[in-house]
């Protein structure tokens, strides 16, 4: 121990600090005592409480999934549009009793079915616990008010209000405009997960599809805290979702739905370009369906329904059915032999009711039984001799007949826009060499020349075709795309339209020999559309029939006893046309399957959708459209 | 303690710890809290190994640290105070002229090789310049000797709260306050000033910035600002509440993961902690903070001047200080002051800065010996 000294008292200051030491003690007691009584106030005494409201807090980062874009026609109807739509969401990991006994309780006031529950399920198992899964997507405004009424009695289930795709045009264009559906396993691989996160719908056919990336957008998110029941309290943070831009179609709405109607109640495909710039006016393929019904998931009844449906409405007709055009390609055959010199369009042909081959019995027969007599390539294309072009094809040969084919596109995938397109067969040695393990045989030359045998061609290359020849070669591709418009800033940027390769030929007087033989088509008393089609026409048009075997039977033109052969066995009638001649605006061809004749049953179909069309153009009442020139019943027109 | 002699390479751990100048007791306090941080902040920064290596090497550093200055006599700090007093009060200044805003306060600066607070010296510097300043004093102190430490504490505050750095203002003013009072400002004192604080509230409350202002007013009443400065507390006051008897878990916190609490890694961690071990685990921190004060205050009863006496009590009360009102404040007690949870919240000046006190007091406690004659 340290003495004192004279200034401090050490002995004194020992026991003052000693003192201060117990004071300060007790000062820590008391204010360890005061923090513990705090913590054992919200630990034990209130703990119920804060536990409660712990569980009530939930902060959650919902994705903001972007407004799709909107589709328009190319005049601005909608063809595809978003309208609101309640769905209801299941949150596992805030449901308080197992989700499949809050599924049973839910039952009893939104219906929900086995297959809700089986895809509910699927979805659930590759969703975060934390995540809302959507149970049922389109709720009734019945079934809103029922589950609000009772919503405290789900915690964990959600109403959430979204928008769901809407075609207003409905079957009449939903083979061009597409539709939405859920996203599958097989969507995922292919796209970029983060732009779909939340998304639940991507495009799955028509422009839905090709586009797909245009519409969709992009998402954001949103911080929202919300209460046990998940219901938001409050939004926290938000980056908001870029809208999906939205698309403005070379469709002509009300043309779409006239040729829709033209066909009355066959099956078949039209397809009408603006041959100026190659935009698609309008793409049918009859039957359509409601493609609405795909939106929120199809039921395995309706989808049963269209799969097993004879007449296979889901089959895009216009463009990947294949066809044999049949006579519609003997203009481009004219054009090639004229092209290739090897005959003179004015020099007469000896045309009988049918050639044979040297060193063959078989009679490859003209569709007229009896003839046509001495004809010149003119007449041969009004009359659609068969006899004429089977010579014309012997001394053209397959090797040129394959090349003026694919010069103007057949054989090939026009490129258009849209998913799923078919190519067709434009035969050749080749072709047949690697498909058949065959040679090439001559008599198949005769039926190639004619659009029959192996060749085959979509209704969309054909109306290809037409305009090729409307605009003598210098055509555009076809394509639905008119314009893009930013949702967000309403400017509208127009697609460049793309010119195809042009058909130069050495002298250009040959577009104008065939092109006024298709004229005589319609126009010549003895043209076989003439009667069918060429009564008090407005507008000249240039146009070529066709029709196609289907079985075996001896092609006919003109079918006088269509009613006894069985359905399926009947011949397909085509027809392609172009006008007005001089300055065309529209471009058709038309299909109808299992029709008969092409001139009686396609071509007034085709006058139809051109007249109706030009109409239109000349500014005339858009009234609904009648048949003119056709024998046929009168149609309700659906108002457009 | 056994004395061994300072020749003898140490052969045993407790002459290791002897020729170290460890403080075995202290020591294993404070290594424990310093690992119980590594598992609260893996937890609170929701699992970043990034936040835990930065803190173990903090705490590496702080413990270095400690034991380098435990190796210092106790003496040249009670000489060097003063010195290093004035050194951080020009450092201060430099603040003020230069330094580095971050988050709207000035409070850095950068040295080029490091960017450190000098107020966090400060906060070790000014009691023991209050207690070097009592050292060869009669006690208790007279007025003018109060008023001479008042103005010791009042240099650096002016200037710590112009940065402006409450909290740390606040700290330094109780830790010089804590010497005064340990070298026996007489009670009658220490009422008045008490009395005079009270009166001076308004005063100082006109002085305070807005967001100040708003703190003390949302301490007050909550709910009068759920989404803002009051969503602070209510929400750690929910994740304290929530945690129970026994807690939620390690890692099973949901207030700091969901993100609902800020700040959870730094000043409000006791909420993360509290709700993952509950008052159990409370009491165990607690616990371990009351026997390092009680350590410390140990040492200074056992200490045999005046400046080790008013040095470590300060210093441990200061310690106890710290841990108080960050309890306190996440607790839902005292407004909301920028104070780290010592030893636990993420922060590198805060954890080195206590260790070092620590390595003080164990400098204290292992010389004492040596001046016994």
């Amino acid at each position: 121990m340290s003495g004192d000294d004279a200034i401090k008292n050490h002995g004194a200051e020992r026991r003052l600090f000693l003192r201060r030491t117990i004071a300060a003690g007790v000062l820590l007691l008391v204010l360890i005592g005061l923090l513990l009584a705090r913590i054992y106030y919200l630990q034990v005494a209130k703990h119920g409480y804060y536990e409660t409201r712990s569980q009530d807090n939930r902060m959650r980062v919902e994705v903001v999934s972007p407004v799709r874009g909107l589709i328009y026609s190319r005049h601005g109807q909608l063809l595809a549009n978003n309208q609101p739509a309640y769905q209801l969401e299941i949150v596992p990991e805030q449901v308080t009793d197992s989700v499949e006994a809050t599924l049973d309780r839910l039952n009893a006031i939104v219906t929900i079915t086995a297959a809700d529950r089986s895809r509910f399920q699927a979805r659930m198992r590759q969703t975060p616990s934390f995540r809302g899964t959507p149970i049922k997507l389109s709720l009734t405004q019945r079934e809103v008010a029922r589950f609000e009424v009772n919503r405290e009695q789900f915690p964990g289930v959600d109403i959430r209000a979204g928008l769901t795709r809407h075609y207003p045009m409905g079957k009449y264009a939903a083979h061009v405009v597409g539709y939405v559906g859920g996203i599958t396993e097989r969507d995922l691989s292919d796209i970029d997960r983060k732009r779909y996160r939340g998304a639940s719908h991507i495009g799955k056919s028509g422009v839905e599809l090709s586009y797909e990336s245009a519409l969709h957008g992009n998402p954001g998110s949103r911080v929202i805290e919300t209460n046990a029941s998940g219901r938001a309290l409050r939004q926290l943070d938000e980056s908001p979702a870029e809208a999906g831009q939205s698309l403005v179609l070379t469709l002509d709405a009300r043309l779409q739905r006239a040729a829709y109607d033209a066909l009355g109640d066959k099956d078949g495909a039209i397809v009408a370009l603006d041959p100026e710039d190659g935009g698609v006016l309008a793409l049918v393929s009859k039957p359509g369906y409601d493609s609405d019904l795909f939106v929120d998931g199809i039921s395995h009844k309706n989808y049963a329904r269209l799969i097993n449906n004879p007449h296979k409405p889901l089959y895009n007709r216009a463009l990947q059915g294949q066809y044999p055009p049949g006579s519609t390609i003997k203009p481009v055959m004219a054009l090639g032999a004229l092209e290739s010199g090897l005959i003179d369009p004015d020099k007469r042909v000896w045309c009988p009711g049918y050639i044979t081959l040297p060193g063959s019995e078989h009679h490859y027969r003209d569709w007229k039984r009896s003839g046509h007599g001495w004809i010149n390539l003119t007449q041969a294309i009004e009359r659609s001799s068969d006899v004429y072009f089977y010579k014309l094809g012997m001394k053209l040969g397959i090797d040129d007949i394959h090349r003026y084919g694919a010069l103007f596109g057949l054989g090939h995938k026009t490129g258009i826009d849209l998913p799923r397109e078919n190519p067709g067969i434009m035969p050749s040695r080749e072709w047949k060499h690697g498909h058949r393990s065959q040679p090439w045989y001559p008599g198949e030359t005769l039926i190639t020349v004619i659009g029959q045998g192996y060749m085959t061609a979509t209704p969309l290359q054909l109306a290809v075709v037409a305009s090729q020849i409307a605009e003598r070669g210098h055509a555009y591709k076809p394509h639905v795309l008119k314009a893009r418009r930013d949702t967000q800033t309403g400017a509208t940027t127009p697609v460049a339209p793309e010119a195809l390769s042009p058909i130069q030929l050495t002298d250009q007087r040959h577009w104008e020999t065939v092109i006024n033989a298709m004229k005589g088509v319609i126009n010549d008393p003895r043209g076989t559309a003439h009667h069918y089609v060429g009564m008090n026409l407005k507008y000249p048009i240039a146009g070529k029939s066709g029709s196609a075997q289907v079985a075996g039977l001896p092609q006919n033109e003109v079918a006088p006893d269509l009613a006894s052969i069985p359905y399926k066995l009947r011949e397909h009638a085509l027809f392609i046309a172009f006008a007005p001649i001089e300055d065309p605006k529209i471009a058709v061809a038309v299909l109808v399957e299992h029709g008969g004749g092409g001139s009686s049953v396609a071509g007034p179909i085709a006058r139809d959708v051109i007249d109706s069309y030009l109409d239109s153009l000349q500014g005339e009442p858009r009234g609904p459209i009648t048949a003119k020139t056709r024998d046929a019943p009168p149609r309700v027109a659906e108002d457009s | 303690m056994s004395s061994t002699s300072e020749q003898d390479a140490p052969t045993t751990l407790s002459g290791w710890l002897t020729y170290w100048r460890i403080d075995l007791p202290l020591a294993v306090a404070l290594v424990c809290c310093g690992l119980l941080s590594l598992f609260v902040l893996y937890s609170a920064s929701g699992r970043s190994e990034v936040i835990v290596f930065d803190q173990a090497i903090r705490l590496g550093i702080g413990l270095a640290g400690m034991i380098t200055l435990a190796q210092v006599p106790p003496h040249w700090y009670r000489l060097g105070a003063p010195w290093v007093y004035g050194l951080s009060v020009l450092l201060l200044i430099g603040v003020l002229v230069l330094g580095d805003a971050a988050m709207g306060a000035k409070r850095w600066l950068d040295l080029g090789v490091v960017r450190f607070q000098p107020s966090e010296i400060t906060k070790l510097v000014v009691p023991l310049t209050v207690a070097a300043y009592f050292h060869s004093r009669s006690l208790p102190p007279r007025l003018y000797e109060v008023l001479a430490a008042g103005l010791i504490m009042a240099i650096p505050v002016a200037l710590i709260v112009q940065q402006p750095d409450l909290g740390t203002a606040l700290l330094i003013v109780a830790g010089g306050s804590f010497a005064l009072f340990f070298a026996g400002l007489r009670w009658r004192i220490i009422l008045l000033l008490v009395a005079v604080g009270a009166a001076a509230l308004p005063l100082i409350w006109f002085n305070l910035h807005g967001y100040q202002q708003q703190r003390v007013m949302t301490f007050l009443n909550p709910a009068s600002d759920p989404l803002g400065a009051g969503y602070h507390i209510t929400q750690s006051k929910i994740a304290i509440g929530s945690g129970g008897l026994f807690g939620k878990g390690w890692l099973n916190g949901t207030q700091a993961h969901l993100d609902f609490l800020p700040e959870s890694d730094t000043d409000f961690v006791f909420a993360v902690y509290a709700e993952e071990t509950g008052l159990f685990g409370v009491l165990g921190l607690i616990a371990i903070y009351g026997f390092i004060v009680a350590r410390g205050l140990f040492i200074a009863l056992a200490s045999q001047d005046t400046f080790q006496r008013l040095a470590a009590a300060s210093l441990s009360l200061t310690f106890f200080f710290y841990a108080f009102v960050n309890m306190g404040m996440v607790a839902g007690l005292l407004p909301v002051v920028g104070v780290p949870l010592p030893l636990i919240s993420f922060g590198g000046t805060s954890m080195v800065m206590l260790l070092a006190s620590f390595g003080v007091l164990m400098s204290i406690h292992t010389h004492r010996k040596m001046l016994v004659t």
